[in-house]
């Protein structure tokens, strides 16, 4: 242990220990902005700099360790004055237009300006700005960019793409796609965790909310809109609406009041790719056991991307289940067109995703049929949260309302798709009943899920993008009669590609793989509410496993739309109808 | 009012001095991979500074200047712009009479001809072709990429065994470079921005002198792949390839004409310089890795020798590393006299132990570079009644490390610079009698930024000698393999960047064989860079990694502070024998030293990339 005194407090901490880190656990908060656990300590931005006695210079707190003996000050009137110096320097290359940025209220240099009681900028501007293609879903605001590097550093370190790269040097480094490539051109799978721990608004989602409001105000049209799994983890967050509140039944009553003719779960379409997706893993066992190649999930696009462009020879052996909003949205334009009446061209079918990448999913070539997308417009959670507010609902006053039916509802099984080993485990739910022919007991398959002593602490944050997941993979083995199905489950992309490079190098061997682009799955997507500091994905597992756990029908072939769709539509899992409408061949 | 004042500088003046002397320390330790344009801006504006304001291409046309490399860096220019900074800079070299504006324009003009490429870059891409990769200096310019940082630190913690683990990872002479190297690295040591480089060699020597190379095991080996691997030649870069080799688990056979191992460094080297004995501490622990070595062989086609063909035919991969062992010959009259021997053959012949009679003796040696100086105090220790060095340039134009001219002087060495060999006087037996130079004067400055000696309007001056070594560079045997199909360029054989010989899967060359007679560290450079490629070329990807942790960097503030320098055996207890010179330094230096050690690798860029490699 080392002993310092931090403000004229002992303390006494492990060596190897930040002057940060140690005034945190002191509960002496040292405001930063450029750092991130474990991703980002590069003291840049040298706005925690702390004084330490007896030296002449201020050293940057976040990656400073602790010596024996060291008196440290926080917040000494040296302290203050170069911090606000900085954040001032900082501001002198951002364009502080607050009011229309996407991140005013949940800005990391906003609030610090703030809070250091910043009213004037001394030093005259010097914002850059450089042309982006803004048609791709993800932004980049060159004005805005406060070249923290967090972004560059997460696409390498835990994402393992590198799409962002820093460009020239001196006065005029900034930060830019790898080589310049447009944007569009590049390898970027659109997981948007680069967003997600933007500390400003330099880099956020294609706003499509313009779309909805069309949609809304069009008389001749039906607005259909799905809500992913995820999104019930997360939407309240920052609307301080009580955790009792029914989370779901609350965002039914929210998107009606906003004028929304059909809200129905996407968990419906993840119990009917379970049918289709579990149904194909049994189809192609003897393959997968001959080529030794696993079958890999295909419900996440930004995974779906990754594999298109860093393993294009591994694109046959993603499952070619579409993804459940793809599926919800065929189903929408369909059945459920028939069933309300209307003519599928008159529909908008709009989603709420945790995710960015799924604004690019439905325009992917063999999506949507006869002239008409699967899925017309979709938005993140944080644009929902966005359109909530600016209604003026106040969604937890609201009367709960059940999601509109048919193709409406979903079993706990879809509604975990949305944390890291929800899609493997809701698989085997199913799958076991298929070839067993009764069913398994309800936590049979848990193993799949991240292990227990991976969630140290339902409530401990670690701050770290990915760590409960970087690297990690729930390997699970699950005898079904006379064959073993070895399961794996990763997320991240960094992980993945680890994982893919061990199978292919034939380290490793499994029959079903489960892969999600962002750490802790779409729980912790890049289009969830942005908490600068927190990673909130353990957290928001833990609602979809409760949500999971409380409902009565727990297998996806349970779940009575399912078996009506079946009965009245698809006949199936993997009929002529099924492969037409819910598969596809990822453009191969 | 008096008539006249003695002049004292003002405060204002003595300020602007000291900066001056900053400014020299920053461009020196300036780092490489910057934009050109933004550098050459600020160059322009220091220029401009410069500037009295009377005429009107320097006042006006320099500000010109920089506003339209402004306009470059700001994407504002076109391709017009390019040719107007051009004509405009021409115009200022050619039309201000003074040094200040012309010279500036001409710098430019350098500069601007020199990375047009990055203008037309910045104009048609927006933005510069550098990219950001701020090596760790030191790092940077080793050109093995020692992780010199993490030893200093190691060093200053006293863990000397870690930092010879840790200087292994990409050199496993650490003994020899610690006493030999020409240490590039120190050359843009960001220290210089405080008050000077860190002595890295120093901080290593007393990593070796406190922890023997063959006292450190090296690292366990991969699984053996069973593949076979011929180097030729034992020196420096073929034991380093055999080494790396070896680690990856291959099977390497190192073929050495000689009787002894150690290449240059024992028969380039003298035994002050870098003892026997510190030689063998490195090669045992090279060798400790199993390589096999069959010594007296010769790669060749004459009597005895073994075919190269053979050799490629029997191994998996072959590296030629043979060095550079012949001599040149000046081209004089009276060479062929008994008593003109080649450095080469000199030191070559006190690599093996058998020291050349010169006891009382006359002695020239012609040349300037460090052998030439080598020979020169290896005379001296031979007991020369005189030594005389003869050099066409002047004594600051000579290749040799600084330090050496100094302890050849400090040894009774005596420098005739400015004098170009004329011929050599022979008695009537054939022997040397005497030495003739024709004094030089020192004339323009060539492309590369040195002086030519020029015939000088003076008599041929004659020095009385006995012995004359002729030390003016060493060629390469590579006649041989050039017979073999192996291309030759210039004498040198004939290697990509990653070592591969072109047209012969599987052959791979480096070190003084392709470079031409260079440092023990390219050397090393080399036969790593060697070895990492043929362990692709035989379908494998072992990596060379350290564990060693390395200390994190201090807190306390940069004050500035001297450096400590290595002493020397006075030259009086030196001169006579071969023993070692230099001292290592005291626990107490080695501390205040490291701790100088900016620790590149924790703060600036690299923080975020550019910074620890921790394997290769």
């Amino acid at each position: 242990m080392v002993n310092i005194k931090i403000n004229g407090k002992d303390i006494s901490v492990a060596e190897g220990t930040t002057i940060l880190e140690a005034a945190g656990q002191a509960d002496i908060h040292i405001p930063h902005l450029c750092y991130l656990k474990g991703i980002n300590e590069i003291s840049a931005c040298k706005v925690c700099v702390v004084e330490i006695e007896g030296q002449e210079k201020l050293v940057a707190s976040c990656t400073t360790k602790v010596e024996e003996g060291q008196v440290i000050l926080t917040d000494s009137p040296r302290v203050r004055e170069v911090r606000r110096t900085n954040v001032q320097l900082i501001l002198s290359e951002h364009d502080y237009r607050c009011a229309t940025c996407i991140r005013s209220g949940n800005c990391s240099l906003q609030d610090m300006a703030h809070r250091l009681g910043i009213s004037e900028i001394p030093y005259k501007a010097r914002i850059k700005e450089l042309p982006w293609n803004k048609d791709f879903p993800l932004i980049r605001d060159a004005s805005k960019c406060i070249k923290c590097m967090r972004c560059v550093q997460i696409c390498e370190k835990v994402q393992s793409l590198n799409i962002w790269d820093i460009q020239n040097t001196g006065a005029h480094t900034t930060v830019n796609t790898t080589g310049n490539t447009p944007i569009e051109l590049s390898d970027c799978s659109l997981c948007a965790q680069c967003i997600t721990h933007c500390p400003v608004g330099a880099l956020h989602e294609r706003g499509d909310l313009k779309k909805v409001y069309q949609a809304l105000a069009d008389p001749e049209k039906v607005t259909v809109v799905q809500i992913a799994p995820a999104v019930r983890a997360a939407w309240m967050e920052d609307m301080h609406i009580p955790e009792n509140v029914d989370r779901e039944g609350c965002f039914v009553a929210a998107l009606k009041k906003l004028g929304f003719d059909y809200v129905l779960d996407t968990v419906f379409a993840a119990d009917l790719t379970i049918m289709e997706e579990g149904n194909e893993l049994l189809k192609r066992l003897p393959d997968i056991k001959e080529k030794k190649l696993p079958m890999f999930t295909s419900c996440c696009p930004g995974w779906v991307s990754f594999v298109k462009t860093q393993y294009p020879q591994l694109t046959s052996r993603l499952s070619t289940a579409k993804s459940p909003q793809q599926m919800q949205g065929a189903v929408i334009k369909t059945y459920f067109a028939e069933k309300i009446g209307k003519d599928p061209k008159d529909i908008i079918s709009i989603s709420v995703m945790p995710c960015v990448s799924k604004k690019r999913e439905i325009t992917l070539p063999d999506m949507g049929r006869d002239g008409y997308d699967d899925v017309d417009i979709v938005i993140t959670t944080r644009e929902l949260v966005r359109l909530v507010n600016a209604g003026e609902i106040d969604a937890a006053a609201l009367d709960p309302m059940p999601f509109d039916s048919p193709v409406g509802s979903g079993t706990g099984a879809g509604v975990i798709f949305g944390a890291t080993g929800g899609v493997m485990e809701a698989a085997l739910r199913t799958a076991y009943a298929v070839v067993m022919g009764e069913e398994a007991p309800l936590d049979a398959f848990t193993a799949v899920r991240a292990k227990s002593d991976d969630y140290p602490d339902a409530s401990a944050n670690c701050g770290i993008v990915g760590d409960q997941f970087f690297g990690k993979r729930a390997e699970a083995e699950f005898k079904l009669k006379d064959t073993t199905v070895r399961t794996c489950t990763v997320s991240g992309l960094g992980t993945a590609r680890e994982l893919i490079e061990d199978i292919l190098a034939g380290r490793a061997e499994y029959d079903f793989v489960e892969v999600m682009a962002c750490p802790g799955g779409c729980v912790a997507g890049g289009g969830q509410p942005i908490h600068d500091g927190e990673e909130r994905g353990l957290e928001r597992s833990r609602i979809l496993y409760k949500l999971d756990d409380e409902r009565k029908i727990r297998r996806s072939h349970e779940n009575p739309e399912i078996k009506t769709i079946y009965e009245e539509f698809f006949k199936n899992p993997l009929s002529e109808k099924s492969e037409e409408l819910l598969h596809t061949k990822h453009g191969l | 009012m008096s008539r006249l004042l003695v002049s004292t500088e003002d405060n204002v003046q003595q300020t602007v001095e000291r900066l001056y002397k900053d400014l020299e320390r920053h461009i020196v330790a300036s780092p490489p991979g910057l934009c050109p344009v933004d550098l050459q801006l600020a160059f322009l504006k220091v220029c401009h500074a410069q500037t009295c304001g009377k005429c009107v291409p320097c006042r006006i046309g320099l500000q010109q200047l920089q506003e339209m490399l402004e306009d470059v860096l700001e994407g504002r220019a076109d391709m017009a712009t390019l040719d107007r900074i051009e004509r405009t800079a021409q115009n200022i070299y050619d039309s201000a009479d003074c040094a200040i504006g012309s010279e500036a324009a001409r710098m430019l003009l350098t500069g601007f001809r020199g990375s047009k490429e990055d203008y037309i870059h910045h104009i048609k891409e927006g933005f510069c072709s550098v990219h950001a990769e701020h090596f760790i200096p030191c790092v940077g310019l080793c050109p093995a990429h020692v992780d010199i940082p993490g030893y200093i630190a190691l060093v200053g913690a006293g863990r000397y065994e870690d930092a010879i683990r840790l200087i292994r990872k990409d050199n496993p002479f650490p003994t020899a470079c610690a006493l030999i190297c020409e240490h590039p690295c120190e050359a843009r040591c960001r220290r210089n921005m405080l008050d000077t480089s860190v002595n890295i060699r120093g901080l290593k020597k007393m990593a070796v002198d406190n922890a023997p190379a063959n006292k450190v095991p090296v690292p366990e080996k991969a699984e053996k792949t069973g593949k076979k691997i011929a180097i030729i030649g034992g020196g420096p870069s073929g034991l380093s390839a055999a080494y790396y080799l070896q680690l990856m688990g291959h099977d390497t056979v190192v073929y050495e004409e000689k009787k002894q191992l150690g290449g240059m460094l024992r028969y380039g080297i003298p035994n002050y310089r870098f003892p026997r004995t510190r030689l063998q501490e490195d090669l045992d622990a090279i060798l400790s890795t199993g390589i096999e070595v069959k010594l007296n062989t010769r790669i060749g086609d004459g009597p005895g020798e073994i075919p190269f063909e053979d050799i490629r035919k029997k191994y998996d991969a072959v590296y030629i590393a043979i060095g550079a062992h012949s001599d040149k010959k000046i081209g004089i009259e009276g060479e062929g006299s008994k008593g003109v021997i080649s450095a080469v053959e000199m030191l070559k012949s006190i690599g093996d132990g058998i020291m050349p009679d010169f006891k009382g003796k006359r002695v020239v040696v012609v040349g300037g570079g460090n052998v030439a100086m080598d020979c020169a105090r290896s005379a001296v220790r031979l007991g020369a009644a005189s030594v005389t060095i003869a050099y066409r340039r002047r004594k600051e134009d000579m290749t040799c490390l600084p330090d050496e001219i100094e302890g050849a002087m400090a040894e009774g060495a005596e420098l005739f610079e400015l004098h170009a060999p004329k011929k050599i006087e022979a008695d009537a037996n054939g022997n040397v009698a005497a030495f003739w130079a024709d004094p030089q004067i020192i004339g323009p400055i060539d492309a590369w930024g040195r002086a030519l000696p020029m015939k000088a309007d003076k008599d041929p001056v004659r020095i009385e000698c006995d012995i004359i070594v002729v030390a003016i560079g060493q060629g390469i045997e590579s006649k041989s393999f050039e017979n073999a199909g192996i291309h030759i360029h210039k004498g040198a054989i004939k290697a990509i960047a990653s070592g591969a010989v072109e047209d012969h899967e599987g052959v791979f060359a480096g070190g003084d064989c392709v470079t031409g007679p260079a440092t023990v560290i390219k050397a090393i450079a080399a036969g790593k860079v060697a070895a990492a490629n043929i362990d692709d070329y035989l379908g494998f990807d072992h990596a060379i990694s350290c564990d060693v942790e390395i200390p994190a960097p201090h807190t306390g503030d940069k004050v500035p502070c001297g450096r400590v320098q290595l002493t020397e055996v006075p030259a009086s207890e030196r001169r006579d024998n071969f023993n070692p010179i230099e001292n290592c330094m005291t626990e107490q230096e080695a501390r205040q030293e490291a701790w100088r050690c900016l620790r590149c690798d924790c703060y600036g860029f690299s923080a975020v990339k550019g910074g620890r490699n921790f394997r290769w």
